[in-house]
């Protein structure tokens, strides 16, 4: 089957295109030397036998696990072999050994090699670093604890101060203090980062984390006092041994605090930390990562759905005339191409993100943190963002591939299920949307009593100027140009504007009703998420508008903006009660928004494929059969189900045990 | 001992559990066939899904097919008929995780396509398990658009047989369930060829297995199709022909037949193939759609009564996520919807068993209004509660996503509906050429069936609400919603008119308007949904607060509907912007009002702890202590192979190579 040429539906689709798709790839990569180091990397890997391995589908549990080990200690072998060291380029080696999927060694490299890296003292370093290294010791990042996700506050692990012996005593006193969901937790590590609310001198002192032996060097028993094992199978995440951590007056010394910055003196006195903002950059960037994730976990399910759509022929549009290919129908265009601008949207946004979080975190390390406020709400609200849209976007295209999308063979299921914990993970959506509210409030009351505020939120400004005149803060109707994206990025920007002063003078009546903060923030929060989503829509609209200005060459630049129209317009379509009612726009316009994404559907059709082609996901990345370069889809939908565990024999032994007897017996 | 924050819950409860419960079954005695059978499925162990969490798909399959296997022993053992009252809850209470499902169909299909000679020789020994039967529509290439199927069936006048053929890859039978491993015989749908002429598509009883040693018969290629989200338990197959012959005797021919020289005669109403899939697209609503639903928002809110996080209020405990009124945002919708779709269910039945008589006497006129309605509302209830169910999911945060929530298992079957018995889009599609055609019958003042009467009365008055308190009352609300499906009906209507002017083609046209199209006919489906809330609570008797609640519920359901859909209601100024901020004062202040009885009103739903299969959703709300307790019971939890064959060399050995 491999030899097959491609498919003449799809070879038609990318003759047509009016672009070339390299050029766009070079974009998304940041540059065509980018590009070329990716797919160097991609070949590094991909060409070696060792990263071989059958169809995971087909897989058991601790199969997967056990491949996924397998690859990972090759992986952090290879990658020391071949010298790659770039945090991006590590990134892509591992993406492509592990084709997108988590492995048991993620939190080992993302967050325990990094936190001792930050937080533990150069004599820490000096006995952790090294071992941690070369994976004498594997570690993880124990947080999360049955009762309590993202409101730390809340975790009831405890560390307590024995001066007599100079040991922290950990405990986890109750059922959900168990220390539940680490990656790489449950079988893989031998040390953990345990976070704790730390006692000395017998007051608490809040959370502070700790390195914790957990299984014996060398035999990898646990050791005594400590209960672990993995929490159990899950909706995905097959590979990773997510687990489970009870502690039993479990001692370690005192050199085990991590003690950059907080300290406890052999005696117990505590020594505060300088400043605790510095912590929210760990949080900040891997929220932005998730951004970037989003992004490509739309763009592979897309490629997916969008090349399928071009193969698959389905009914007539024509009486008389061959089946037409379901890409041909407005249903499907509708369902998919708006997806396909989110797509393009969110990388632009991804991008514009970890380049403003290097710039930040540059001016943090020389003492300047008056960005970080923003920064922090901007990336809590669009990982929300980003994450919600693109998890409801792969679950879109997994249906508009029909019967065959739900098939795993399809490859958009495994998407789905990676992605959508992404959800909850660092920071559950709908907290992360209520600080980005709190942020807008914020400002809101800054621009209120006369301030001016800077960055994303400046629209604000405009409200105070507005109030001068009578009327409703926004109801002046905006002259949209309709095929100008900068007109449209003003239409956001009102809508935000609008939903925040109404959040906020909610917030006011509640205030004014009710005794305590708390209650009233509870009682607008639903208006709170809104205006919260409505700002971070804006952003999105800004950021792809801005990023047209970049492009040069004639035809890519032609085929993105009308990616970013159409990006716009289907939002102003789908939340059109919320332009209607603040007066942004009149019922007149929104006729001929709809009618324009309708065209603009048409307009983008040609090019479908090719935008598709630009995310440049390799076969084996995609693992879709659906979604197939070569869109030779039906073919090797029978090679693959022939492999299915269930025909592994001619007749299944159920035949022997159950059926046949009952015939018997009947 | 259940634990304090469910148990306080239930003291406060506006309305009585059990009354309610009654309701849902349709009479007490309902509710106690139902708990009976429930009950004696649950306390036979073979029945039991307690590690089904932990299987394979080869051990789910078998698991799948003893249980079918045993319940034929049990219901001989219980005196349970097909045509008994308790048939119809077995299939509940085993949470449809058993083999064989499609042998009824295959038993279905028989007698209702075949011949009274067909009948009285298959039935019998379909009845008795001498053979398994599937049924083999869908192929690779082609599923809900039947006519495109490629599969041939040639008749051969010389044996007076039917020779089958898979012409082409994508001709290959794909999906079917109980095919892959288990089937005997399937009822193939294939172009029927006589003499070089298609006669287009017609069902044949084809053997694909030996009844001896369950080989695969000369000429058959058969097997899985591979693992899938779920339905791990049914052996969805492939099936290739290959120059198979049966006798002309297994074309199924209560309405067409093959005379021995190769005449082709039709007999009887071809219409009666409609009702067939009406009849499961009702079928399926209730335990296929409603009911995981149901276990979804059970599960969800006894957790969300249970799992306290964060402060409200400084220096108290923490508050129950239930409190947040983000997450009631989330969760109280979606039980609102399923009593909305629980009524909607009631009324689909109510209109297809009157429609069932009226056929019976040979009277067709209400299937067209009855295909309508069950194609919509399949398509509306499906997407609606599949979205519902991972609403749920997700406001569990992580422990959602642990398959021993349950919750990860309910979503991927569930949205598997939204996909057989017909593609959402093209049924919706189906919906709204029914709505146009009556329109235009409307308009030009002929006579319409009852369900759409509505549009030939076009109002053009705004909404008369003067307070928050105004959208309360059904008449405001109804009245919105038939507004918008007015609208948008009619606009459809006037826009495809209006592109046929000027010139454009009518299937051209009909392609241009399809994205509108389908809003008209979810806003139709809406409208009745809400209507029939109404409706339903006006008749409710008042006693012991059922009244009270349920309309609490269909107030919600209503606003929540506007509320996420604000454009269309403001679009023509139907809802001023002024009402609007009075819709969405009345929707949270809803929230509030039934977020108190949220946890008696999923108890109504009465499943058992063995049913919902939960760890976090369990009536007792031993949330943790469960959790924990299942998770050791894991397999991986047994010592891995992995440790000694890679983690050992590589916290050891490599190191060397590092």
């Amino acid at each position: 089957a491999a030899a097959m040429s491609v498919n003449a539906d799809l070879r038609r689709e990318r003759a047509a295109a009016t672009f070339q798709p390299e050029l766009l790839t070079h974009i998304l990569d940041g540059g065509a030397e980018r590009t070329r180091r990716r797919k160097e990397i991609e070949a590094l890997v991909l060409n070696d036998p060792d990263f071989q391995h059958e169809d995971l589908n087909f897989l058991s549990r601790s199969q997967r696990y056990e491949q996924a080990i397998r690859k990972s200690s090759l992986m952090v072998m290879k990658l020391r072999e071949y010298g790659i060291a770039d945090p991006e380029e590590i990134y892509w080696f591992k993406s492509f050994v592990h084709r997108g999927r988590p492995e048991p060694l993620d939190l080992h490299l993302g967050m325990f090699l990094p936190t001792l890296l930050t937080q533990a003292t150069p004599e820490q370093q000096d006995r952790f670093f090294m071992p941690a290294w070369n994976l004498e010791i594997v570690g993880t990042y124990a947080q999360t604890e049955m009762g309590h996700g993202t409101h730390l506050r809340g975790l009831e692990t405890t560390a307590t101060y024995d001066p007599s012996t100079q040991e922290f005593i950990l405990n986890s006193p109750t059922v959900t203090s168990i220390k539940w969901w680490p990656g790489g937790l449950g079988k893989t590590s031998n040390h953990a980062i345990v976070l704790a609310q730390l006692y000395t001198q017998g007051e608490c002192k809040g959370l502070h984390a700790f390195i914790v032996p957990i299984r014996q060097l060398g035999t990898h028993e646990p050791l005594p006092g400590i209960t672990v094992g993995d929490i159990g199978p899950k909706f995905g995440y097959d590979e990773m041994d997510n687990g489970y951590l009870k502690m039993d007056n479990f001692r370690i010394p005192r050199e085990n605090m991590l003690m950059k910055y907080a300290q406890v003196e052999p005696d117990g006195t505590y020594v505060k930390p300088v400043s605790d903002k510095l912590t929210y950059g760990t949080m900040v960037f891997i929220r932005s990562l998730i951004v970037g994730d989003s992004a490509r976990s739309l763009s592979r399910a897309c490629t997916i759905a969008i090349r399928y759509s071009a193969v698959r022929h389905q009914s007539e549009l024509k009486p008389g005339e061959p089946e037409p290919q379901i890409l041909d129908y407005q249903t499907q265009q509708y369902k998919l191409f708006p997806l396909l601008a989110t797509a393009y949207a969110f990388h632009f946004v991804g991008a514009y993100i970890k380049d403003t979080y290097h710039r930040v975190s540059g001016d943090i390390s020389t003492g300047d943190l008056s960005e970080l406020p923003e920064l922090h709400a901007l990336t809590a609200g669009l990982k929300a963002f980003t994450s919600w849209t693109a998890n409801a976007g792969i679950e879109e295209c997994r249906m508009a591939c029909g019967g065959h999308g739900y098939s795993r063979c399809s490859g958009i299921p495994d998407i789905y299920v990676t992605f959508t914990p992404s959800c909850t993970y660092e920071g559950e959506n709908t907290v992360m949307m209520l600080q980005t509210a709190r942020f807008l409030i914020k400002s809101y009351s800054q621009v209120t009593s006369g301030q001016q505020v800077t960055g994303m939120v400046s629209y604000l400004n405009e409200l105070s100027r507005q109030r001068i005149q009578p009327q409703h803060v926004a109801a002046r109707t905006v002259t949209m140009r309709i095929n100008d994206p900068t007109s449209l990025v003003e239409a956001y920007k009102s809508r935000a504007a609008r939903l925040v002063e109404s959040a906020a003078k909610n917030l006011q009546a509640e205030l004014n009703h009710r005794k305590s903060k708390e209650d009233a923030w509870n009682r607008t929060s639903v208006d709170l998420v809104r205006a919260s989503e409505a700002h971070c829509h804006y952003v999105v609209v800004k950021l792809f508008t801005a990023k047209l200005a970049e492009v040069s060459d004639a035809a890519v630049h032609a085929v993105l903006t009308n990616l970013c129209l159409l990006y716009a317009l289907f939002g102003i379509s789908r939340n059109a009660g919320d332009f209607l009612q603040a007066g942004i726009l009149t019922s007149a316009q929104i006729s001929q928004v709809n009618q324009h994404v309708k065209e603009l559907l048409a307009v983008i059709r040609p090019n479908a494929v090719a935008l598709v082609d630009s995310f440049d996901f390799h076969d084996v990345h995609l693992g879709s059969v659906l979604g197939r370069y070569d869109g030779n889809v039906y073919e090797n939908m029978f090679e693959w189900a022939k492999k299915s565990p269930l025909n592994k024999t001619q007749v299944h032994e159920s035949f022997h045990k159950h059926l046949k007897p009952m015939q018997a017996k009947l | 001992s259940v634990n304090p924050d469910l148990a306080s819950e239930r003291q406060t409860a506006s309305f009585c559990v059990e009354k309610l419960t009654a309701l849902l079954d349709g009479g007490t005695e309902q509710t106690r066939i139902r708990r009976a059978v429930v009950e004696a499925i649950e306390s036979d162990p073979v029945f039991s899904r307690e590690n089904q969490y932990f299987q394979t798909q080869n051990e789910r399959y078998e698991a799948a097919v003893k249980k079918a296997v045993h319940l034929q022993k049990k219901m001989h053992e219980m005196g349970w008929t097909e045509n008994g009252p308790e048939y119809k809850y077995i299939y509940r209470a085993l949470s449809g995780d058993v083999a064989f499902l499609l042998h009824r169909v295959f038993m279905r299909s028989i007698s209702v396509l075949g011949s009274d000679k067909q009948i009285a020789k298959w039935i019998p020994l379909a009845t008795q398990h001498k053979l398994i039967g599937s049924y083999a529509q869908t192929e690779l290439g082609h599923g809900t658009y039947l006519q495109g199927l490629e599969t041939t069936a040639v008749f051969d006048a010389a044996t007076q047989e039917f020779i089958l053929n898979t012409p082409k890859i994508s001709a290959m039978k794909w999906w079917p369930g109980d095919m892959g491993r288990s089937a005997t015989h399937t009822v193939v749908f294939a172009q029927l060829y006589i003499h070089g002429k298609c006669y287009g598509i017609h069902p044949f009883i084809v053997q694909i297995r030996s009844l001896q040693d369950h080989s695969l018969c000369p000429g058959i290629t058969a097997g899985d199709i591979g693992p899938k989200m779920n339905f791990e338990h049914i052996d969805n197959g492939y099936l290739l022909l290959k120059n198979v012959r049966i006798p002309k005797e297994n074309m199924l021919s209560k309405f067409c037949e093959v005379r021995p020289d190769g005449t082709y005669v039709r007999q009887g109403s071809q219409q009666i193939n409609y009702f067939t899939m009406t009849t499961v697209r009702i079928s399926l609503i209730s335990d296929e759609v409603l009911t995981p639903l149901m276990k979804a928002c059970t599960i969800a809110i006894r957790y969300s009564a249970v799992r306290r996080q964060s402060k409200l209020k400084p220096g108290e405990q923490e508050a129950k996520i239930l409190d947040y009124q983000t997450q009631q945002e989330k969760l109280l919708p979606q039980l609102a919807a399923a009593y909305a779709f629980h009524f909607v269910n009631d009324y689909l039945q109510e209109l297809f068993n009157r429609g069932y008589g009226e056929i019976q006497r040979k009277n067709f006129d209400m299937l067209p209004e009855l295909h309508a309605l069950s194609s919509g509302f399949k398509a509306v209830i499906t997407q609606h509660c599949t979205a519902g169910v991972e609403i749920c999911l997700r406001a569990c945060g992580g422990h959602g996503y642990s398959l021993l929530s349950g919750l990860p298992s309910l979503y991927t079957k569930i949205i598997a509906s939204c996909i057989y018995e017909g593609e959402n889009t093209i049924l919706l599609l189906q919906t709204a050429r029914f709505l146009i055609k009556c329109f235009m019958a409307a308009n030009a003042g002929q006579p319409v069936p009852p369900s759409v009467t509505y549009l030939a009365a076009v109002k053009h008055g705004k909404c008369p609400a003067k307070n928050k308190l105004d959208f309360l009352s059904p008449d405001i609300y109804t009245e919105a919603y038939q507004h918008v499906a007015v609208r948008l009906t009619s606009s459809t209507a006037a826009k495809l008119q209006d592109l046929i002017q000027s010139g454009v083609k009518k299937h051209d046209a009909w392609n241009q308007c399809t994205v509108q199209l389908v809003q008209a006919a979810k806003a139709h489906c809406h409208y009745i949904a809400v209507k029939n809330f109404a409706e339903t609570v006006e008749k409710l008797e008042t006693k012991a607060g059922i009244q009270k609640i349920m309309k609490h519920l269909c107030d919600l359901f209503a606003l929540h509907g506007i509320f996420s859909n604000t454009g269309a209601f403001l679009h023509d100024g139907y809802i001023s912007a002024a009402q609007m901020d009075m819709v969405t004062a009345s929707y949270l202040d809803l929230l509030a009002v039934i977020r108190k009885d949220a946890v008696p009103l999923v108890d109504a739903f009465d499943f058992t702890d063995k049913s919902l299969n939960s760890a976090l959703g369990s009536y007792d709300g031993q949330v943790y202590q469960r959790l924990y307790e299942w998770a050791q019971k894991s397999p991986t939890n047994q010592m891995s192979p992995a440790y000694e064959r890679y983690l050992k060399p590589l916290l050891h050995n490599t190191l060397s190579k590092l």
